[in-house]
């Protein structure tokens, strides 16, 4: 039997990039904090991970398109939604950048990054402990 | 790895911060620059902030995971510097060595209040951009001890 990456490592692997994917979207949003007018923007995490693991589990049959005019079907809206922030109080420049909750949210993403990364790591060491046949 | 990028945005971010600072400095270090004409004043200096890329609507997938790093070129930068059209303070003073015909003064349109504040809002997003950087190297290095 043999041993495919993507089934040995489930969905952490696109967890982690997308948890990367979405540090420089609020590192985006903080940088531009004083931009006037700017307005800040972020992923549904859950709503995209899910569309990866439809996707990767097979749950939604990818339709193959063979003419540019054929219809996409359900499960090819490739399209990522960024979404708006909804700012808790309104500024004088348009900016709906809130330093703080986007700070908070930052630093949450990191946690969630590391700790994407440790069952990561953890699958590897798995496998590894498999070929070595502890 | 889109974590890469996050050090380019918050530099920008801390590069277009330190031009406020810098800005700030200029007005307060010019702030009783008096003179004798209107033309001739020094006028309090603001940069003029806009995001890098255009904000766009959706991503594709593949541009979400497998981005190239070129194509998401994001971040802050400074557009302008514009002199601010306050008017000028002007003061009666006909005994100054830069006092014109009629006896007043022109000093620059700065108030050294507004100035404090502005460069202490300056400082804290620096920062706050600095954090973001610290923050992402510390994901960055855990990703090197991989299968370690």
């Amino acid at each position: 039997m043999a041993i495919g990456f993507d089934q040995a490592l489930g969905v952490h692997p696109q967890a982690l990039l997308l948890r990367g994917k979405r540090a420089e979207l609020l590192a985006d949003n903080l940088a531009n904090s004083d931009t006037p007018g700017f307005k800040a923007r972020d992923i549904d995490f859950k709503q995209v991970l899910n569309r990866v693991n439809e996707q990767q589990t097979g749950k939604k049959l990818p339709l193959q398109q063979t003419h540019q005019d054929h219809l996409a079907g359900l499960s090819q809206k490739q399209d990522v939604d960024l979404l708006y922030r909804i700012p808790i109080q309104p500024a004088i420049d348009g900016n709906t950048v809130d330093t703080q909750q986007e700070y908070a949210i930052y630093a949450r993403n990191a946690m969630d990054y590391q700790s994407s990364f440790e069952f990561l790591n953890s699958k590897f060491k798995g496998l590894i402990k498999v070929i070595k046949g502890q | 790895m889109a974590l890469v990028n996050v050090f380019n945005i918050s530099g920008s971010g801390m590069s277009a911060q330190s031009v406020r600072l810098n800005t700030v400095a200029s007005n307060i270090a010019n702030a009783e620059a008096a003179s004798s004409s209107i033309d001739q004043t020094y006028r309090a200096r603001y940069p003029v902030f806009t995001a890098i890329s255009p904000q766009q609507q959706h991503l594709s997938f593949n541009q979400l995971l497998h981005e190239p790093q070129q194509q998401s070129e994001k971040g802050v930068m400074v557009k302008a510097i514009v002199e601010s059209k306050a008017p000028l303070e002007r003061r009666y003073e006909p005994d100054h060595p830069m006092a014109n015909d009629e006896g007043y003064v022109f000093y620059p349109n700065i108030n050294v209040v507004e100035q404090m504040t502005d460069m202490i809002s300056a400082s804290r997003s620096f920062q706050t951009n600095v954090e973001i950087m610290n923050t992402a190297k510390t994901m960055l290095q855990k990703v090197l001890t991989l299968g370690q």
